[in-house]
């Protein structure tokens, strides 16, 4: 009974936090996670790639290293994290209400969740746009051939809206059938109900890998929205949302840097002032987040950089085979760049 | 007891102390109220979280694939709220009805003398009874789904009617002006039925003739057929679903989500009603039904006039719980993607908007109503048998 049971949540939850504590919000999450022990993390209900429990129960993917060089950075140890897998629906009032410290769940960052929701994204962890699948014996090689499809997608996802805005604007006609979790969709897709599953190309990539078949299916190439996918916290706690924010920067800079988990302890004593600064030997950039200032260094070595993530999650030798395309690093002509550590 | 004489004795019994003390706990209740509702709004401000029912004039932007109403993604919320609530509307009355229909022949069946029968009765009782109403739902689609075939090997009943893994599309129909000779035929045809079987009761008692109320209804709705015919034409036009593309456009398409929601709820509330029924049959004194034997009734004829409204002032309250049920289980709808209140209201337009006091609190109001509407309903017609029965009881 999963509706009644957020619904009920959600009427308990948000009374709770909103009519008795005031503490949520305010600036003290930091102080909280600290007493708490562990960061609490929204991640999915299961994306491969992103978030996903694997064989043995843990917790990989992408958005998990987030919460995990978050962990590393306050405790040092990259397993003082526990995971709340959330449906798109539940997402946000989990956050709002204060029952995650974080969301680490290929959430879409638009304007409107920035400033209506009590909301702060902290920064993109993954450039995505949302594309089509199609079974391949339809014979379609481009989503402008999809007049009159039916849809299978996610509820309460920016998908539902663009899915809208594309269809509309080619003059084309459309049936969307929208399930609250994504596994509902694969499963209807998977048994023809819909002649395109259509999410984030990352986890249409993904989700393949679930199907009966998953070579019988084709990711079309159009991409039809700008899908800048990061962390969430609360608005309202600037020092919370620095850790957060500079956690993924850590790990693009020491990608930058040269720096990975394997040569981080001998980069310690690197000449580079700007290693030096990123590990901690020099300056207070931890002490001024209020963690300690070998926060970055623990994160490397721990989590490892964003490249490292990126191959060991959703790169060419994962199931996944997703090349680095526009999250490859500024210098490499990709989007992804961090501000300087200094 | 009327309730007016409880409220007389109320008033004698308790002094004004008492009245006082009364007073004082509703206002404590009023100022917790009052003070919870101003902390939640002074909470979500301080929490940057938008709040107000402004975003029902908002465009909405999404599409829904059942509509009872005219809906694209041009509309605002307030629409989107109405679709949902019809399609909720929708699927709870055909399910209750179906339910009640299904679950009366079930209970009957259940006390049959004949042994199969009862054991088939049964065994259905307690199959649907006792799985889970939301593996229910999951069965009837994605089970039964799987198995139907894609739209281009489609099913089909004399080329109108199709069948496939995307539901069934049926030819809609047009009506033009003229339609209205024929809706005026049946107007008539249906005022002559009534007209006619008030007589023919009425001759019943007086004399103790049986008069025939079908052929001359039917000879009635067949000459004003065949009136509104040479007034009128024919006024209507099919539309023929065809395929084309991925599916069949045209016509009139009933969703899979819808079917197999139906399915499960009316399925799932009829073992329940069933055993409802039983309870109320079995409650009958076995003498009503003897004495019905003794005066010469037939087995259906003292089922219909005897046992039947004696057993429905037992069956009807329990009944009503079963009906509250029934809408309120239409929810787990969001489960398989059909569009109910809580999937397009409480689900898309929540995450959109992000305004989950405001919603959630509206949903909630709108079930609330939902059930109390059913309940007055019910309690009514409850009033009305049982002074039917106090009548010669």
């Amino acid at each position: 009974m999963k509706m009644l049971s957020f619904q009920f949540r959600v009427v308990i939850v948000l009374v709770c936090a909103c009519a008795f504590s005031q503490s949520a919000a305010a600036a003290e999450t930091l102080s909280i996670v600290k007493k708490r022990e562990h960061v609490q993390c929204g991640v999915s209900q299961g994306l491969p790639g992103f978030s996903n429990p694997d064989d043995k129960g843990n917790w990989v993917g992408m958005d998990v290293d987030i919460c995990r060089a978050v962990a590393a950075a306050v405790f040092g140890d990259s397993k003082k994290v526990k995971f709340t897998p959330l449906s798109a629906k539940e997402r946000f009032t989990a956050l709002q209400s204060g029952e995650v410290d974080m969301l680490a769940r290929n959430t879409t960052w638009s304007m409107h969740r920035d400033t209506a929701l009590g909301v702060d994204f902290t920064g993109v962890n993954y450039y995505d746009g949302q594309g089509f699948m199609v079974r391949k014996d339809l014979g379609i090689t481009s989503s402008l051939e999809l007049d009159g499809a039916s849809l299978c997608t996610n509820l309460g996802t920016t998908t539902e809206l663009n899915a809208a805005d594309y269809f509309r604007t080619n003059n084309m006609e459309y049936e969307i059938v929208a399930f609250e979790k994504a596994d509902e969709a694969v499963a209807a897709y998977n048994t023809g109900r819909c002649d395109a599953y259509t999410t984030d190309q990352s986890a249409l990539y993904a989700q393949r890998l679930k199907l009966t078949e998953p070579s019988a299916h084709v990711v079309l190439p159009e991409i039809i929205s700008k899908e800048p996918l990061g962390p969430v916290v609360r608005q309202g706690d600037d020092q919370w949302s620095d850790i957060v924010r500079w956690a993924h920067f850590a790990m693009v800079n020491a990608e930058e840097l040269g720096v990975t988990s394997k040569n981080v302890d001998r980069m310690k004593a690197a000449k580079n002032p700007s290693i030096r600064r990123l590990l901690g030997v020099d300056g207070t950039f931890g002490e001024n987040m209020g963690i300690g200032n070998d926060w970055a260094y623990h994160i490397i070595r721990t989590v490892g950089n964003y490249s490292e993530t990126f191959e060991r999650n959703v790169g060419k030798s994962t199931p996944l085979g997703i090349s680095r395309g526009v999250n490859a690093l500024w210098t490499q002509g990709g989007l992804q760049y961090a501000p300087p550590v200094r | 007891m009327s309730e007016r004489s409880i409220i007389a004795r109320w008033r004698a019994r308790v002094g004004l102390h008492d009245v006082l003390a009364q007073i004082l706990v509703a206002l404590v209740l009023l100022m917790a109220v009052y003070w919870l509702v101003g902390n939640v709004i002074s909470n979500l401000e301080r929490q940057n979280i938008a709040s107000g029912f402004g975003f029902f004039n908002e465009r909405a932007g999404f599409g829904i694939n059942q509509t009872l109403i005219d809906y694209d993604e041009d509309n605002n919320y307030g629409r989107v709220l109405a679709v949902g609530l019809l399609n909720t509307l929708l699927v709870s009355v055909l399910g209750i009805a179906a339910a009640s229909f299904l679950g009366f022949f079930i209970g009957i069946g259940r006390l049959s003398q004949n042994w199969l029968i009862s054991k088939m009765a049964m065994v259905y009782i307690e199959i649907f009874r006792n799985v889970p109403l939301l593996l229910q739902i999951m069965f009837w689609y994605f089970g039964v789904l799987r198995n139907l075939p894609v739209p281009r090997q489609s099913l089909s009943l004399g080329e109108f009617i199709f069948f496939n893994n995307r539901g069934f599309m049926l030819p809609a129909i047009h009506a033009g002006e003229g339609a209205l000779w024929y809706l005026l035929a049946v107007i008539v045809s249906l005022g002559a039925f009534f007209w006619l079987k008030r007589r023919a009761r009425q001759m019943l008692m007086a004399t103790g003739n049986i008069a025939t109320v079908w052929r001359p209804t039917g000879t009635l709705f067949l000459l004003a057929l065949l009136t509104a015919y040479l007034i009128a034409g024919v006024p209507f036009q099919f539309d023929i679903p065809v395929l084309r593309g991925f599916n069949f456009r045209g016509g009139i398409s009933i969703i899979p989500e819808f079917v197999a929601l139906l399915l499960a709820l009316s399925l799932y509330t009829a073992s329940f009603i069933a055993e409802i029924v039983r309870a109320g049959i079995e409650s009958v004194d076995r003498g009503q039904r003897e004495a019905a034997a003794a005066i010469g009734l037939t087995g259906p004829q003292a089922l219909n006039l005897v046992i039947v409204p004696q057993a429905l002032r037992v069956i009807i309250p329990p009944l009503t719980s079963q009906y509250l049920n029934l809408t309120k289980n239409s929810s787990l709808a969001v489960a398989i993607a059909y569009p109910d209140i809580v999937s397009v209201f409480a689900g898309t337009t929540l995450t959109q908007v992000g305004q989950a006091v405001e919603i959630i609190l509206v949903t909630m109001l709108i079930y609330l109503s939902l059930s109390l509407v059913t309940s007055l309903v019910m309690n009514w017609y409850n009033a009305r048998i049982a002074l039917v029965g106090g009548t010669h009881g």
